[in-house]
C-alpha cells in the first residue's frame, strides 16, 4: 500500500517544530507501524535526509518505550495495543497519516517524536515502592496466603508499562491512571498496607509537581491503555487519598 | 594456553556457597559510603544488583540506554521462573533443580555455579513476593506453578504472560526506592562506549549521553556489567531492538575473556517471519507447549493444500497430523528441551512439511487443552451433558485466563484467532548462553569488573532451560554479587574517589570521540541496517540452528568482508553532539561485527555437538538415538574463553576444564 505521512520534525527541546509531508510507496499490510517507519527511514537515509527520531524497544507490546500520537489517537486506531504492535492493516491504501509526539507539559519533546517521560520515575520514585530489602531471610512466600481475587486485582493494575498513553489522550493531561494503578496495585496487597496512606499521599503529591492535570472523569485514558487499565483503579485511587488526607495517623 | 582459575570455594558442593560467604571479606558500613560501584544495565541483574549494593550502603551510579530502567528488556520475559520449593508436593528439591540445570545445559556448565543458583533459588520468591509482585495464585490463596520443558516437575512461578514484567517492576521499585533516597544515581539514556582501567583494574567507564551526545567520563572502585546477550548479532531475534553487546564486547577488548560465544539458544516458539521488512521476531512463551500439541500434516498433499489455502488445518483428521515429537520423544513429547524442540521443527521443515507460504513454519494447537479443561471446569460445575459448544467456551475461557495476553499479541501479528485455528511457530534466536568469562565471584578477567545476568557465561552450560533466565539474573543481582564484590572491595576501603582527570581517563574519551567522529564521516553509500541485515544473514545460514565446518570458515571470511565495507561505506547521518539513534546504532553494529567472527571461530573449534550448538559432523551414527546430537566429553568438557588479541580471528582460547563431581556425565535422553 501507498501512504502521505506527515511527521512531526522537531530538532530538539528549543526548536519550534512542524509538520513535515513524506510520501511512502510499497508498504505490506502484515507490517508493523514501527516497520513502516523503518522503511520511511531507510528511503530518508538513501536520499541524504537525517531519518526520524522515535522511542522503541521491545518491539512486542511490553516495554512501553513506543509512543506516537497517530491521526489524534495514542498508538493509533487499533485497541488495547502499543503503536509497535499496530499492523498496517489497520489503515488504508492512499490513506494520509498525521504521526506527532505524545503532547503534555509534563512529557517535554526532545527531538521529532522523541519524548521524557522522567516525570513518571520520579512518581514512582516519591512512593512505588514497597520498603524491603535485600536479604534472603524475609518470610516463606506462601506463609502470607492472598486471596486469588485480591492477587488478581492487584496483577490487573500492575499490568501498566508506564508508556504515558493516558496523559496523551486526556484533555487535561493527567496522569491518574498511571498512579492509581501504582497505588491500587499495592492497596489490594497485604505486603502494601503498612505504607498505604504515606504512598498514595506522596505520589500524588509528586504527580501535582510534575504539572499533570487533574482527573474530570471523561474516561479516554481507559479507552486508549494498552493494557486495558481499568478506570475503576482512578476510584479506588481517590478513596485512598481521602482516607489518607483525612486520617490522622499517617 | 593458560588455566583458568574459577576460584571454586573447596568443600562438598553443598557447603561451598555457605563456607565461601563465612570466608570473603566484608566492609564495615561507614566504609561502604566511601565506595563507588557502576552497574551497567537494569534488567533483572543489574536493576537487582544496584538495588541492592546501594541498600547495603554502597554509592552506586546506575547507567540504561532507555529512558527508564523499567524498560530494560528483562521486562519481555514471559513464562515463569523456577525455584526449588517443592509447594506441588512433587519431590523437587535443589538438588533437582541443579541436576536439570546441568543436565539441561548438556554438561557444560560450572557445576559449583549452577548449585548455587539452584540453592538461592527459593530465597527469589520470598523476596519478590515481599516487594508486592503479583504472582499467580490458587483459590486457597497459595502460589501456583506451572511446568517447563525438560523437567518433570511444576516449578515454574509466574504472573500470568508477563512474569519478567512483573519481576522487573519489583526491581525497579527497589531502585526508586535507592534512587529517591539519593543511594542510586540514575543515568537513563546513556550508553556506556568504554572501560576506563587505571593500573590494571576496572576504575571506571566513558559513557555518552544520547541527548546531547556529551561524552562523559564516570569513575568507581568496581563495574558491574548486566548489559544482556548478544542475540541480535543475528539481526532478527527476540531481543528488543535496541538490546546490544557493546558493554560486552568493549570490555572483552580491554582484556576480559568472552566464553564459548558459539552457545546461542534458538527457542522453538515464535511468530514466524512474514517479509524482508521484518525487523524482530516476536517469542510466544514455552509455557504454551504445556497445552499446546506441536504438528505439521503426515501428507504432502496436505502441506501444499494449506499453503495455497485450500484447506485449512482444523480440516485435517488426527490420523493425517504428525505430531512429529510425541512420536519421536515419547517420554517428554511437547515438553522437551528448546534446542531439541527447535531442531525437531527445522528437520520437517528442511524436509518440506512447513505450513505457511515461506515454508517455516508449524502448528501449535490448543484444542486438545481446550476439551480437556472445557470437561474439568463443565465437572466442577456440576453440568451433566454440557454440549460440546459448552465445553469449547469453558475450555477458551481457561485458556484465556492462563494465556490471554500471548493469544492477544498473536491475534494482533497474525490476524488469526489462535482459540480457533491453531498457531503458527518457528524457531528463532532467543538467548545467549555465552558471555563474559567470570569466576566463581561473577568477577571477569579485569580485576574489579564483574559481569551478571545474560552478560555473563556462567550458569546456563550450552542451553539453557525455560524460566532459567529470570532466575539467574535475579540470583546474580540480589544474591550473589552483593556478597562477593565485598571480598574485592575490601581492598579499595582507603582508596578514596577516584580522579577522572587521569591519563587513563583522557585517553579513553579521546578513544571514543574518534571512533565517533570516524563513523559520521564515512559518509558512505549505505545505511547501518543494510550492513546489521547481511550480517545477520550470514550468521543464520552458516553459524544458526546447525552448523559445519565449511560453512563456519565461509562465515569467518564473508562477516570480516561485511566489517571491512561497513568501515569504508557506511552512511550515519546527523551529527555527534545530539540525538542521534543512527549513530546509536552504528557503534553496536561496528561491535556486532567483530563478535560474529568470533562467535564463527568459536563454533568452528568445538567440533562436538552439545546444547544449541549442533554440529553436523557430530550425530549419533544408529542405536536408539540415531540423528540425535553427539557430545564429546573426553575432548570438550571445557569453557572457551577467548583472549583478544587485535583482531577476532586472531583471538587466543583458554580452557577451564570443567570438573563433574557430584552428577554422572550422560548422555541427554528426552526419548
Amino acid at each position: 500500500m501507498n501512504l502521505t505521512l506527515k511527521v512531526w520534525r522537531q530538532k530538539n527541546k528549543e526548536d519550534k517544530g512542524g509538520l513535515v509531508t513524506y510520501p511512502v510507496t510499497g508498504i505490506s499490510e502484515h507490517a508493523s507501524f514501527l516497520e513502516m517507519l523503518d522503511v520511511l527511514n531507510e528511503q530518508l537515509i538513501t536520499q541524504g535526509i537525517e531519518p526520524v527520531a522515535f522511542d522503541h524497544d521491545c518491539r512486542e507490546g511490553i516495554c512501553g518505550m513506543c509512543s506516537l500520537y497517530i491521526n489524534g489517537e495514542a498508538h493509533g486506531p487499533d485497541r488495547k495495543v502499543t503503536t509497535c504492535q499496530l499492523h498496517m492493516r489497520m489503515f488504508k491504501d492512499g490513506e494520509t497519516v498525521h504521526i506527532e509526539p505524545f503532547r503534555s507539559k509534563a512529557f517535554p519533546v526532545l527531538k521529532d517524536l522523541v519524548v521524557d517521560r522522567g516525570s513518571f520515575d520520579r512518581i514512582q520514585q516519591a512512593g512505588g515502592f514497597i520498603s524491603v530489602n535485600t536479604s534472603g531471610n524475609t518470610q516463606d512466600a506462601n506463609a502470607l496466603p492472598i486471596p486469588k481475587p485480591m492477587a488478581d486485582k492487584a496483577m490487573d493494575a500492575a499490568t501498566c508499562i508506564g508508556c504515558g498513553a493516558c496523559v496523551a489522550t486526556c484533555k487535561n493531561s493527567s496522569a491518574m491512571l498511571f498512579v492509581a494503578a501504582k497505588v491500587s496495585q499495592y492497596s489490594y496487597l497485604p505486603q502494601g498496607q503498612v505504607e498505604r496512606k504515606e504512598r498514595v499521599l506522596n505520589m500524588v503529591d509528586q504527580m501535582d509537581q510534575e504539572g499533570f492535570g487533574n482527573c474530570t472523569n471523561t474516561g479516554a485514558c481507559e479507552v486508549e491503555c494498552p493494557k486495558g487499565i481499568s478506570l475503576e483503579f482512578i476510584a479506588r485511587m481517590n478513596k485512598e487519598y481521602l482516607n489518607a488526607s483525612t486520617s490522622s495517623e499517617k | 594456553m593458560s588455566k583458568l582459575d574459577s576460584k571454586t570455594p573447596e568443600g562438598p558442593i553443598k557447603d561451598k556457597w555457605t563456607k565461601h560467604k563465612n570466608d570473603i571479606n566484608l566492609v564495615n558500613p561507614a566504609n561502604k559510603r566511601h565506595i563507588d560501584i557502576i552497574v551497567v544495565g537494569t534488567g533483572l541483574a543489574g536493576g537487582a544488583a544496584a538495588a541492592s549494593l546501594a541498600e547495603m550502603g554502597y554509592k552506586v551510579k546506575a547507567f540504561a540506554y532507555q529512558d527508564s530502567p523499567r524498560r530494560a528488556h528483562s521486562i519481555a520475559a514471559q513464562g515463569g521462573i523456577n525455584a526449588a520449593k517443592n509447594y506441588q508436593n512433587d519431590g523437587d528439591s535443589t538438588y533437582r533443580l541443579f541436576y536439570d540445570t546441568v543436565k539441561g545445559g548438556d554438561y557444560r556448565a560450572r557445576e559449583a555455579n549452577v548449585y548455587r543458583l539452584a540453592e538461592v533459588s527459593t530465597n527469589i520468591i520470598d523476596q519478590c513476593v515481599a516487594q508486592g509482585v503479583p504472582f499467580a495464585r490458587e483459590y486457597g490463596g497459595l502460589l501456583d506453578n506451572r511446568s517447563f520443558g525438560g523437567v518433570l516437575v511444576s516449578r515454574t512461578f509466574y504472573a500470568k504472560g508477563q512474569t519478567g514484567q512483573q519481576l522487573l517492576l519489583g526491581a525497579y521499585s527497589a531502585m526508586n526506592r535507592q534512587i529517591g533516597k539519593g543511594k542510586i544515581t540514575m543515568y537513563n539514556r546513556h550508553e556506556m562506549m568504554d572501560i576506563v582501567k587505571v593500573d590494571g583494574k576496572a576504575r571506571g567507564i566513558i559513557a555518552r549521553n544520547m541527548i546531547t551526545g556529551e561524552i562523559e567520563k564516570h569513575s568507581a572502585h568496581a563495574v558491574v556489567i548486566a548489559s544482556g546477550g548478544y542475540g541480535n548479532v543475528f539481526f532478527l531475534s527476540t531481543n528488543a531492538m535496541g538490546s546490544n553487546a557493546s558493554a560486552a564486547w568493549k570490555i572483552h577488548k580491554k582484556g576480559a575473556y568472552f566464553a564459548n560465544p558459539c552457545y546461542t539458544q534458538i527457542h522453538p516458539t515464535c511468530v514466524p517471519r512474514a517479509g524482508d521488512f521484518q525487523s524482530k521476531l516476536t517469542l510466544m512463551s514455552e509455557s504454551l507447549r504445556n497445552d499446546g500439541r506441536i504438528w505439521v500434516p503426515k501428507n504432502m498433499d496436505d502441506v501444499m493444500a494449506i499453503r495455497e489455502g485450500r484447506k485449512k488445518p482444523t480440516d485435517l483428521g488426527e490420523d493425517e497430523r504428525d505430531y512429529y515429537l510425541e512420536r519421536r520423544y515419547p517420554a517428554f513429547g511437547n515438553l522437551v528441551p528448546r534446542d531439541v524442540a527447535s531442531r525437531a521443527a527445522k528437520e520437517r521443515c528442511d524436509a518440506g512439511y512447513g505450513v505457511n507460504a515461506t515454508g517455516e513454519a508449524v502448528y501449535l494447537d490448543f484444542k486438545s487443552a481446550i476439551n480437556r479443561y472445557g470437561n474439568e471446569k463443565a465437572h466442577v460445575l456440576g453440568l451433566h451433558n454440557p454440549g460440546d459448544a459448552k465445553i469449547l467456551e469453558l475450555g477458551e475461557g481457561v485458556i484465556e485466563e492462563k494465556y490471554g495476553n500471548l493469544f492477544q499479541m498473536y491475534e494482533k501479528i497474525i490476524d488469526e484467532n489462535p482459540y480457533k485455528t491453531p498457531m503458527m511457530i518457528y524457531p528463532a534466536v532467543h538467548y545467549t548462553m555465552g558471555g563474559i568469562w567470570c569466576d566463581y565471584n561473577l568477577m571477569t578477567t579485569i580485576p574489579g569488573c564483574y559481569a551478571a545476568g545474560e552478560a555473563n557465561f556462567s550458569d546456563h552450560g550450552a542451553n539453557r532451560l525455560g524460566a532459567s533466565a529470570l532466575m539467574q539474573g535475579l540470583a546474580d543481582g540480589y544474591f550473589v554479587l552483593p556478597y562477593t564484590i565485598g571480598d574485592y572491595l575490601a581492598d579499595d576501603i582507603r582508596t578514596g574517589p577516584i580522579p577522572t582527570d587521569s591519563p587513563e581517563f583522557n585517553a579513553a574519551a579521546k578513544e571514543v570521540t574518534d571512533q565517533l567522529e570516524k563513523l559520521i564521516n564515512i559518509k558512505g553509500t549505505k545505511s547501518v541496517d543494510h550492513f546489521h541485515k547481511r550480517l545477520g544473514e550470514v550468521m543464520w545460514n552458516k553459524v544458526g540452528m546447525s552448523r559445519n565446518a565449511k560453512g563456519l570458515i565461509e562465515a569467518m571470511d564473508e562477516i570480516k568482508q561485511i566489517r571491512e565495507e561497513f568501515w569504508k561505506d557506511v552512511c550515519v547521518p546527523g551529527g555527534m553532539n545530539e540525538l542521534n539513534p543512527e549513530l546509536e546504532k552504528a557503534t553496536r553494529v561496528a561491535d556486532f561485527l567483530e563478535l560474529g567472527e568470533l562467535f564463527a571461530k568459536d563454533a568452528l573449534a568445538r567440533e562436538e555437538s552439545c546444547g544449541g550448538h549442533f554440529r553436523e559432523e557430530s550425530v549419533e551414527l544408529d542405536g536408539e538415538q540415531k540423528g540425535e546430537a553427539k557430545r564429546n566429553d573426553k575432548d570438550f568438557a571445557y569453557v572457551a574463553a577467548w583472549e583478544y588479541k587485535g583482531d577476532p580471528r586472531e583471538a587466543v582460547m583458554h580452557k577451564e576444564e570443567l570438573e563433574f563431581n557430584d552428577i554422572e556425565l550422560k548422555q541427554r535422553s528426552y526419548k
